[in-house]
């Protein structure tokens, strides 16, 4: 899909706090010039194009009891694929992404209770018979999430 | 005072998940799914959002498709005593989307405590970013490494697990 410059301002506007009204699309729409018909139908054409993956509250477990982690993997090449689809099955597995690193395979935990990290990278461990490392935040330099399309 | 409410944040947490539906009166449509009124629904989302437990409501962009091909996930292994004061120097810099200070690995041979994401159009651009950070911690990191991601595995977001 080809992104136009009104679908780039949008997306741009998307990714920033939308105002919590009955009628966000329309508020978004008035502050672009765009008609809330027009918002709506181009942030159905980018999530179905993959532009946009998710539209929604970002929700943050730790402030809800939970906890957040980032975990590595060194997963052997043969392998890849197979460890690929048993860690993503575990729903506490937010995001995995592939790297170039002997470290291959970092994802993101998200568990509703502070234990729950531990013994998700345990049971991970078990079924894949590889080890994970645990990298959960110390401190966070919070700027912003925005991604200028 | 609390407010005596008949759904939980886990039940509203469970409800939106999954993103809001693109509709005129997204919050309306879910509310009735949950059997609430809609006015009921923005004020809990309100007070979740005080509270921290939702940051915001927006998208989550795919990089790759917005021709941001290049992601790399640098690391540094900086003096502890310094982390926060060059974290946060580092957290600024405008072409950095998150940065935080993790534990180091030794034992597998993982010596950074500094993470810092970096996006750009090409691999070269993403390059000069880095070296833009080397010169700004300087003589404070003893080494750097940076991982290219090369492929999304998964990307839902949050997902509460079925209770029983």
């Amino acid at each position: 899909m080809m992104l136009d410059d009104t679908d780039r301002a949008l997306i741009n506007r998307l990714q920033d706090d939308l105002p919590l009204s009955s009628r966000p699309f329309a508020a978004v729409g008035a502050e672009l010039g765009l008609s809330e018909t027009e918002v709506i139908e181009r942030t159905k054409a980018m999530k179905d194009a993959g532009a946009i993956t998710r539209f929604g509250p970002f929700f943050d477990v730790a402030a809800m009891g939970g906890a957040f982690c980032l975990c590595a993997m060194e997963v052997p090449t043969d392998r890849f694929e197979e460890v690929m689809t048993e860690v993503n099955d575990f729903p506490e597995v937010a995001h995995n992404y592939e790297r170039d690193h002997a470290l291959n395979m970092w994802f993101v935990l998200a568990t509703e209770t502070p234990e729950g990290i531990a013994d998700t990278a345990a049971r991970i461990e078990r079924k894949t018979g590889l080890q994970v490392l645990c990298f959960p935040k110390l401190q966070e330099f919070f700027i912003g999430f925005r991604v200028n399309a | 005072m609390t407010v005596e409410t008949e759904i939980s944040d886990r039940e509203i947490t469970a409800a939106l998940q999954g993103g809001l539906p693109l509709v005129a009166e997204p919050y309306a449509e879910v509310a009735g799914r949950l059997g609430i009124s809609e006015e009921a629904l923005i004020e809990r989302i309100r007070a979740m959002k005080e509270s921290g437990a939702i940051r915001r409501i927006a998208a989550a962009a795919n990089h790759y498709k917005l021709g941001m091909v290049a992601n790399g996930m640098t690391v540094w292994d900086v003096e502890d005593a310094r982390v926060a004061e060059l974290g946060a120097c580092i957290g600024a810099l405008p072409f950095v989307t998150h940065c935080y200070e993790r534990p180091r690995a030794p034992e597998a041979g993982w010596t950074y405590n500094l993470f810092a994401m970096v996006h750009g159009d090409t691999r070269d651009e993403v390059e000069a970013k880095r070296q833009e950070i080397a010169a700004l911690l300087g003589g404070a990191c003893r080494s750097h490494d940076i991982l290219y991601s090369k492929r999304i595995l998964k990307k839902t977001g949050l997902r509460l697990r079925k209770r029983g």
